[in-house]
């Protein structure tokens, strides 16, 4: 048999998951890890150690781990938890540690000396952040969010551990049918590759420039 | 002709006059910007001679095209009986063996103690064996006054004290010709003085040196032969003496302004 | 909600679950270890391979590197598990795993390490160089330690990553932690009570490896045994 029409468009359905996936998984990571990070920078110890003991216990515990803790976590509640709820759920709190994590990095990168132009100013310590810190702890922070978006992109093929009929797992259930391993994941790891290397090159190219204005 | 056959050049003339280092004709580009036009002078064994002139000026280029850092582009350059030449190749590994040479920047690796430092290419390159290369470590050292420092690493030192590692660590190699690439410029003026006394000892041991030097003082005193390189030439050539009494214009200006 | 935690699955005298927990970990262990010690060397391999003279040579590791990097292991997993099958290749998951994972992590070692060799300065090599030190003595002795020990801390977290990655091998059905989690669930319907342990598992064991980095890096950079982290 034949890859057929409806094969190729089972799989662009597939696709279009794991992007969606992906938007809600950094969406959420990014709300998480911003609160992260600023936790992870606070003036109170209990809030840095606890951000920072997130980031360890996050950092520690595989995607797939987490898909099946939300998965059955929040089955308990009695909820019939849908699988795309839990997977999102799973990237946001992956996302969060390891975007929170780099964002502290790019927070803490910011010259001293801005924080204190800001203090002589009479910011308040908000104001300091939002105006200040935090515009350009951004500029900063750019390529390697989006190289980590790439990393999003990859970890919602995780989903297949619930069956989460993503693009990987459409691949699966496909060749299921076809038998014809090297051609179906071929194309699905084309389709993954042309999601993912622009971004990736796009976060090597703000990279270098970037450097090159540091230096 | 025929008298050339039956008693070789080398072996006729008096060992003053055969030279360590000969550039002959030599000429070097970077892509199209000529660098190095047409250089030729001779050091003889035991000679130190200074290169001295502007920044820009092709010294270091010269030098470095001695022991094939850079590859010349036309011309050739004798070293230590093997021939420099512009297709790089030839006998450079042997050419390396002979001559020593320290950088500016002292390049110490800094993941090797004073000590390995200095035994590195004695072991990989001459096979020395281990004890006999410790113990020549202990000798250089001594001789450049860092005895105690032999465990320590290069951060653990100062300026001075990493570029008299790196002067030990090339005369490990027993090197029959050392080069010298402003070696003290980086360092603090204060540091300067202990490495400039290890040059000059080196010099009144009767070794072969080319150094690149801002150190005039210094050239005065301990150089056989000052060169004075300009816009890719050698402009003036003369004795130690020479700053007292410079003849172009240029050496006369150079003089003038120090640097 | 008031939901009955209920760990005692785990030592029920018929069945005692906490055996098969210990022996899918050891399985992850093996798997990890085993995709650590080949995949670096492999990545090793690439990266010297990089910074070859010859065109060709880069270029393919580049293709491959950028390959690796852009698609998911699972695809890759099973591109190569169930296209060699497909080509008759009789391989067990085991091993089907270990390949995956190594040439999966040898394309992060080699970026890697091949940004630790381009940080190694050029003074260095020059020095190198004018000491008579061939090209291969001045990759082993001068270029490779001083860039291994700067990315160590790099390669210890890309390591701890793959090793949590070992986890979707159950996907092919290597006997490893998860599938052992998988089919204690099946049999005793204790879902989140598995996956909390499995989980403490895998961070007992992420932070066993960050541990096991550090002594290496202890243990083999002398210079970081006497002056801390270097620069
Ligand atoms: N690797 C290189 N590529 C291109 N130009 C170079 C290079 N090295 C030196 N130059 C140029 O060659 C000229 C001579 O440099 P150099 O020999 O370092 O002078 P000096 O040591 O007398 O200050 C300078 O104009 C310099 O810019
Ligand atoms: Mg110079």
């Amino acid at each position: 048999m034949t890859l057929s029409l409806a094969n190729i468009v089972y799989l662009l359905q597939g696709t279009l998951w794991t992007v969606a996936l992906a938007l809600l998984g950094f969406a959420g990571g990014g709300a998480l890890g911003l609160a992260v990070a600023l936790m992870r920078v606070s003036r109170f110890a209990v809030l840095r150690l606890a951000a920072g003991t997130w980031i360890q216990v996050v950092q520690g515990i595989p995607l797939p781990v987490l898909i099946f803790l939300s998965y059955f976590g929040l089955g308990v509640t009695g909820f019939d938890v849908p699988a795309l709820i839990a997977v999102a759920l799973s990237i946001a709190i992956n996302s969060s540690a390891f975007l929170g994590d780099t964002w502290r990095g790019c927070i803490q990168a910011v010259a001293k000396t801005q924080w204190e132009a800001a203090d002589s100013l009479a910011l308040n310590g908000l104001q300091r952040m939002v105006d200040v810190v935090l515009p350009q702890a951004l500029r900063l922070a750019i390529p390697s969010t989006i190289g980590f978006s790439v990393q999003i992109i990859k970890n919602t093929s995780y989903a297949v551990v619930i069956g989460f009929i993503e693009l990987t797992q459409s691949g699966k259930i496909i060749n299921n049918a076809l038998y014809e391993p090297f051609l179906i994941f071929s194309i699905v790891g084309l389709i993954y590759f042309m999601l993912c290397s622009p971004l990736s090159n796009a976060s090597r190219r703000l990279e270098a420039r970037l450097r090159a204005r540091g230096a | 002709m025929t008298l050339h056959a039956i008693a070789p050049a080398s072996t006729a003339e008096p060992a003053q006059a055969t030279p360590m280092v000969r550039f002959n004709d030599v000429h070097k580009s970077f892509g199209i910007v000529e660098v190095l036009k047409g250089i030729s002078f001779a050091v003889g064994r035991g000679e130190v001679v200074c290169l001295i002139g502007r920044s820009g000026s092709g010294k270091s280029t010269a030098l470095r095209c001695i022991n094939g850092l850079e590859r010349i582009t036309t011309g050739s350059i004798d070293v230590c009986g093997h021939a420099v030449t512009p297709d790089g190749k030839a006998d450079l590994h042997a050419v390396r063996k002979r001559v020593g040479i320290v950088f500016q920047s002292y390049n110490l690796f800094p993941h090797l103690t004073v000590e390995q430092n200095i035994t590195l290419a004695p072991r990989r390159v001459k096979k020395t064996a281990p004890t006999e290369a410790r113990a020549l470590a202990a000798d250089v050292l001594a001789k450049v006054g860092l005895s105690d420092k032999i465990a320590s690493y290069p951060e653990q030192l100062s300026g001075g004290q990493q570029q008299r590692v790196a002067i030990a660590r090339a005369l490990a190699m027993q090197p029959e010709v050392m080069l010298f690439d402003e070696v003290t410029s980086a360092l603090d003026p204060e540091l300067t003085g202990e490495v400039l006394k290890v040059m000059e000892d080196l010099a009144r041991g009767g070794m072969t040196m080319v150094l690149v030097t801002h150190e005039m003082a210094f050239a005065s005193r301990v150089a056989d032969k000052i060169i004075f390189m300009h816009k890719g030439r050698v402009h003036e050539t003369g004795p130690r003496d020479l700053l007292s009494r410079p003849e172009t214009p240029e050496l006369r200006q150079f003089v003038g302004t120090g640097l | 909600m008031n939901y009955q935690f209920d760990f005692s699955f785990l030592w029920d005298p018929d069945n005692a679950y906490w055996r098969d927990i210990l022996h899918g970990t050891w399985l992850t262990v093996q798997l990890t270890v085993l995709a650590i010690v080949l995949g670096f060397a492999l990545g090793a391999a690439c990266a010297i391979g990089s910074t070859s003279r010859i065109p060709s040579l880069r270029r393919a590791i580049a293709v491959y590197v950028e390959i690796i990097r852009n698609t998911p292991l699972l695809v890759q997993v099973f591109w190569l598990f169930f296209g060699l099958a497909s080509l008759g290749f009789k391989f067990s998951a085991f091993s089907a795993a270990v390949l995956a994972l190594t040439i999966n992590i040898a394309a992060y070692t080699s970026e890697i390490i091949r940004s630790g060799i381009e940080s190694v300065r050029k003074g260095q090599i020059e020095a190198a160089e004018s000491l008579g030190l061939s090209r291969m003595q001045l990759l082993f002795d001068v270029v490779l330690p001083p860039a291994i020990e700067r990315v160590l801390p790099s390669l210890a977290g890309q390591f701890v990553l793959m090793m949590l990655a070992t986890s979707i091998m159950a996907q092919i059905s290597t006997e490893e932690l998860m599938a052992a989690a998988s089919r204690i669930q099946s049999e005793t319907f204790r879902g989140f009570e598995i996956y909390i342990v499995v989980a403490v598992v895998y961070l007992a064991l992420a932070m066993a490896l960050r541990l096991s980095f550090a002594f290496l890096a202890w243990a083999a950079f002398p210079r970081r045994r006497r002056l801390g982290t270097p620069v």
